[in-house]
C-alpha cells in the first residue's frame, strides 16, 4: 500500500471516530448536561489512573480477539456475524474445563487446558454455519445469528445444571483465581484491576493473524476467495474448504475471545444476555481496517470507551450511550466513501507539505 | 380439539408480525437492496408505539384510539428510520451488509438510551393493547369460525389485508413490473426511463414501514411491554430467513411465516402438553432457530434471489 492510500485509511478511520464523538456529545446535550465534561470524563474515566489504564486493557483484550475475529473471515467476504455466540460456547466450555478439573492439575497446564477447550468450542460452534455456508450455499449472515441464539439457550441450560451458583441464579458459580487467566501478582499491581493474561493471548494472536494473512498460502487463499469467488475458483483454490478454514479460526479467535472474557475478566458466567463484546468486534476490525495492526488501536479506542461508561453512569447519562456511538462509527465507517474524499485530499495536501517541513 | 383451536389461533398471532417482516424485506430485495437491518427497524417500530401508546393511554384517551395512532406512529418512525439505511445503502453505495449490521446496532443501543432517558428503566409498559375478540356471525361457522374468527386480534386482519394489498402491488401493477425490474436488471430498467435510485428507496422505506408495523404488532398482541434488553429476540433475522426460505415469492412466504408461526407456538406453550414437561426449557427455546437451519439448509441450495440483489446501481 502507497503511503498516501495508508495515510488515508488513517485519516477516513479518525474521521469516523470523530463523528461517533460529535453524536454522542450531542445525545449528551439532549439529555440536559454538559458535552465537554462528558468528553472529558470518558477520556479521565478511563485514563486517569493505573488502575483505570489497567481496566481498560482488560476491557480491551476480548475487543482485541472478537475485533480479529471478524476480521478474519470478512477478508475472505464472510460475516461472521456470530461471534457472540462463539464467546458464550467457548467460554462455557472453559468454565466447564476449569471447574472439574481437580485441583491437584498444575496451574499451567490448567490454564493451557481451558484455552485449547475455549478455542476449539468456539471453532467447532462456527465451522457448522461454515459448512452450511461452502456445502448448501445457507446465508452466514442468517445462520450464525441462529447459531448466536441456540448458543444462548444452551448457556442458559448448562449453567444452572453444571455449574450452579446456589446463591445467584442467573449466574455461575465463580472460578478460584488460580484456575482463571488473572494472576495473583497482576492483582496485586493493579489494585484487583480486570488485567490478565489473556492480554498475552490477544497480542500473540494479532501477530499471528497478521502472519498467516500476509505470509501464508492459507492467507492468500482466502484474500483470494474474499477478492473474486469465482477467480479464485477458476485458479484452483478450493473455495468450500477454504471458507470452512476460515470460519474454524475466525471461531477459534472468537472462543478465545469467551475464555479471555468468562476465565479472567470476569470470574463466571450470567446467563440471558449475550456478551457485547461479539458486535463491537465488527466495530473493531472495521475501524481498524481489518488490518490486525490496526484492529490492536482501534480496540484500545473502543476499551476506553466501555470503560467510560461507568464514570458516564456517574454523570447521570445512561451507559448505553457509548453503545450508541459505537454504532454511529460503524455507520460512518460503512459510509465512509463520504468521507474517503476528504481523506485522500487531506494525505494528498499532507504528503505535499512534506518538503517543507524537512 | 380445543387444543389445536389454540394453538392454531397462537401461531396466527406470532405468524402476523413475521409476515408483515418479511413482507417489507421481500419488497426491498425485489427492489435490488438486500436488507439485514429488518430487526432494528422492528425495534424501532416497538419502541415507537410503545412510547406513543404509552403516552397516550396515561393522557386518557380511548385505548383503541392509542392503539390505531400507536401503529401509525411504528410505521412512520420505522419509514424515517429506514431513510438512514436508503442513504447508505442506495446512495452513497456502501456495503449493504455492513450498513444493516450499523443500523441494527444503531436502533437497539438508541432505543435502549432513550427508553432509560424516558422511563428511568430499560422498558416501557403499556396498560392494555390488543383484545382479543370474536367477528360476529363468521365466528359460528364450524371448523372455519373456531380457526380463523374466533378470539382473534384486529390487526391480524389488517396485516392480512395489506399483504394481499402489496401481492396485487407487485404483480398486477405496471409499478410492481418496474420495483421487481431493479431487482433482476435495473440497467434495463432505467434505460426505460425509471428512476432506480428512487424505486430502491421506495424498496427501502416499504421495508421500513412493515417493520415498524410488524414491531408494533409485536408489541400489542403478545408481548405487551417494550423490553430494551430482550429486544426482538433474533424476530428480525427469522424474517428474512422466512423471505428466503420462501423464495422471494409473497405466497411463499405467507406460508413459511406461519410454519415459523408455529415453531414459535411450540416454543412457547410446549411445556403446557403432558408429556413434555420433563423436556428442559432450552430445547423449547432454541427449537424455532434450529427449525429455521434446518428449513434454510433445504432451501438455499438454489437460489431464487433476486439477481441484482446486494449490487450499487
Amino acid at each position: 500500500m502507497g503511503e498516501s492510500k495508508k495515510l488515508s485509511v488513517i485519516i477516513t478511520s479518525l474521521m469516523a471516530v470523530t463523528a461517533g464523538l460529535a453524536a454522542g456529545m450531542i445525545f449528551i446535550a439532549c439529555v440536559g448536561k454538559n458535552p465537554f465534561v462528558g468528553l472529558y470524563e470518558i477520556f479521565f474515566g478511563a485514563l486517569a489512573t493505573g488502575r483505570r489504564i489497567a481496566c481498560t486493557l482488560g476491557c480491551a483484550t476480548q475487543l482485541i480477539l472478537t475485533g480479529l475475529s471478524f476480521a478474519f473471515a470478512f477478508r475472505c467476504g464472510l460475516f461472521n456475524i456470530g461471534i457472540a455466540g462463539q464467546m458464550i460456547m467457548g467460554g462455557l466450555a472453559a468454565s466447564l474445563a476449569a471447574a472439574y478439573l481437580p485441583d491437584s492439575v498444575p496451574r499451567i497446564i490448567t490454564i493451557l487446558i481451558i484455552v485449547v477447550t475455549a478455542a476449539a468450542t468456539g471453532g467447532l460452534w462456527s465451522i457448522v454455519a461454515g459448512f452450511l455456508k461452502a456445502r448448501y450455499n445457507v446465508h452466514e449472515v442468517v445462520s450464525t445469528i441462529m447459531m448466536n441464539w441456540v448458543a444462548y439457550w444452551i448457556v442458559y441450560d448448562a449453567v444452572p445444571r453444571f455449574i450452579c451458583n446456589p446463591s445467584v441464579l442467573i449466574r455461575s458459580a465463580s472460578l478460584p483465581v488460580e484456575k482463571t487467566l488473572s494472576a495473583e501478582w497482576i492483582r496485586e499491581l493493579t489494585l484487583y484491576s480486570t488485567l490478565n493474561y489473556g492480554l498475552i493471548i490477544a497480542l500473540i494472536m494479532v501477530f499471528a493473524v497478521k502472519f498467516i494473512l500476509d505470509r501464508s498460502t492459507l492467507g492468500f487463499r482466502l484474500k483470494a476467495v474474499g477478492a473474486n469467488r469465482s477467480c479464485a475458483e477458476y485458479a484452483g483454490i478450493n473455495v468450500s474448504s477454504t471458507i470452512i478454514t476460515t470460519m474454524f479460526i475466525s471461531g477459534v479467535l472468537a472462543g478465545l475471545a469467551g475464555v479471555t472474557m468468562y476465565c479472567g475478566y470476569t470470574d463466571s458466567i450470567v446467563i440471558g444476555i449475550m456478551p457485547s463484546e461479539g458486535f463491537n468486534g465488527i466495530a473493531v476490525a472495521l475501524l481498524g481496517n481489518c488490518n490486525p495492526v490496526g484492529i490492536l488501536f482501534s480496540a484500545l479506542f473502543f476499551g476506553i470507551l466501555r470503560m467510560a461508561s461507568g464514570s458516564l453512569a456517574v454523570m447521570g447519562i445512561p451507559q448505553d450511550l457509548v453503545d450508541t456511538v459505537i454504532a454511529v462509527i460503524i455507520y460512518s465507517s460503512a459510509v465512509s466513501v463520504l468521507f474517503a474524499g476528504y481523506g485522500k485530499r487531506i494525505s494528498a495536501f499532507i504528503i505535499g507539505r512534506k518538503h517543507l517541513w524537512k | 380439539m380445543e387444543i389445536i383451536y389454540s394453538i392454531f389461533q397462537n401461531s396466527v398471532t406470532y405468524t402476523m408480525p413475521l409476515l408483515m417482516a418479511a413482507l417489507g424485506c421481500l419488497i426491498c430485495e425485489r427492489s435490488g437492496v438486500t436488507n439485514l437491518c429488518i430487526e432494528g427497524l422492528m425495534l424501532i417500530g416497538c419502541f415507537v408505539s410503545a412510547l406513543t401508546v404509552m403516552l397516550l393511554q396515561e393522557s386518557g384517551i380511548s385505548f383503541t384510539l392509542s392503539v390505531v395512532l400507536g401503529i401509525l406512529a411504528a410505521m412512520s418512525g420505522g419509514v424515517i428510520f429506514s431513510l438512514l439505511y436508503a442513504f447508505a445503502a442506495v446512495n452513497l453505495k456502501a456495503d449493504q451488509i455492513i450498513s444493516g449490521i450499523a443500523v441494527n446496532m444503531l436502533a437497539s443501543s438508541l432505543t435502549v438510551f432513550m427508553a432509560k432517558v424516558i422511563t428511568g428503566a430499560g422498558n416501557i409498559h403499556i396498560t392494555r393493547g390488543i383484545i382479543r375478540t370474536d367477528v360476529p356471525l363468521l365466528s359460528e361457522i364450524p371448523v372455519i369460525g373456531p380457526l380463523l374468527f374466533s378470539n382473534v386480534y384486529w390487526s391480524t386482519y389488517l396485516c392480512l389485508i395489506l399483504w394481499g394489498m402489496m401481492f396485487f402491488l407487485l404483480y398486477r401493477t405496471s409499478f410492481g413490473l418496474r420495483l421487481r425490474g431493479c431487482g433482476e436488471h435495473p440497467s434495463a430498467v432505467a434505460s426505460a426511463g425509471i428512476n432506480v435510485i428512487k424505486m430502491r428507496y421506495l424498496g427501502v422505506m416499504a421495508s421500513g414501514l412493515f417493520s415498524g408495523l410488524a414491531g408494533a404488532c409485536v408489541l400489542v398482541t403478545y408481548a405487551g411491554d417494550f423490553n430494551a434488553v430482550a429486544g426482538m429476540n433474533g424476530l428480525g433475522f427469522l424474517a428474512i430467513a422466512a423471505m428466503i426460505f420462501g423464495h422471494w415469492n409473497p405466497l411463499g412466504i405467507l406460508g413459511t411465516s406461519f410454519f415459523f408461526g408455529i415453531c414459535m407456538t411450540v416454543s412457547n406453550m410446549g411445556r403446557v402438553f403432558p408429556g413434555l414437561q420433563d423436556i428442559p426449557t432450552a430445547v423449547f427455546g432454541a427449537f424455532p432457530y434450529i427449525a429455521t437451519l434446518i428449513a434454510l439448509v433445504f432451501s438455499s441450495r438454489k437460489s431464487s434471489a433476486p439477481k441484482a440483489c446486494g449490487r450499487p446501481f
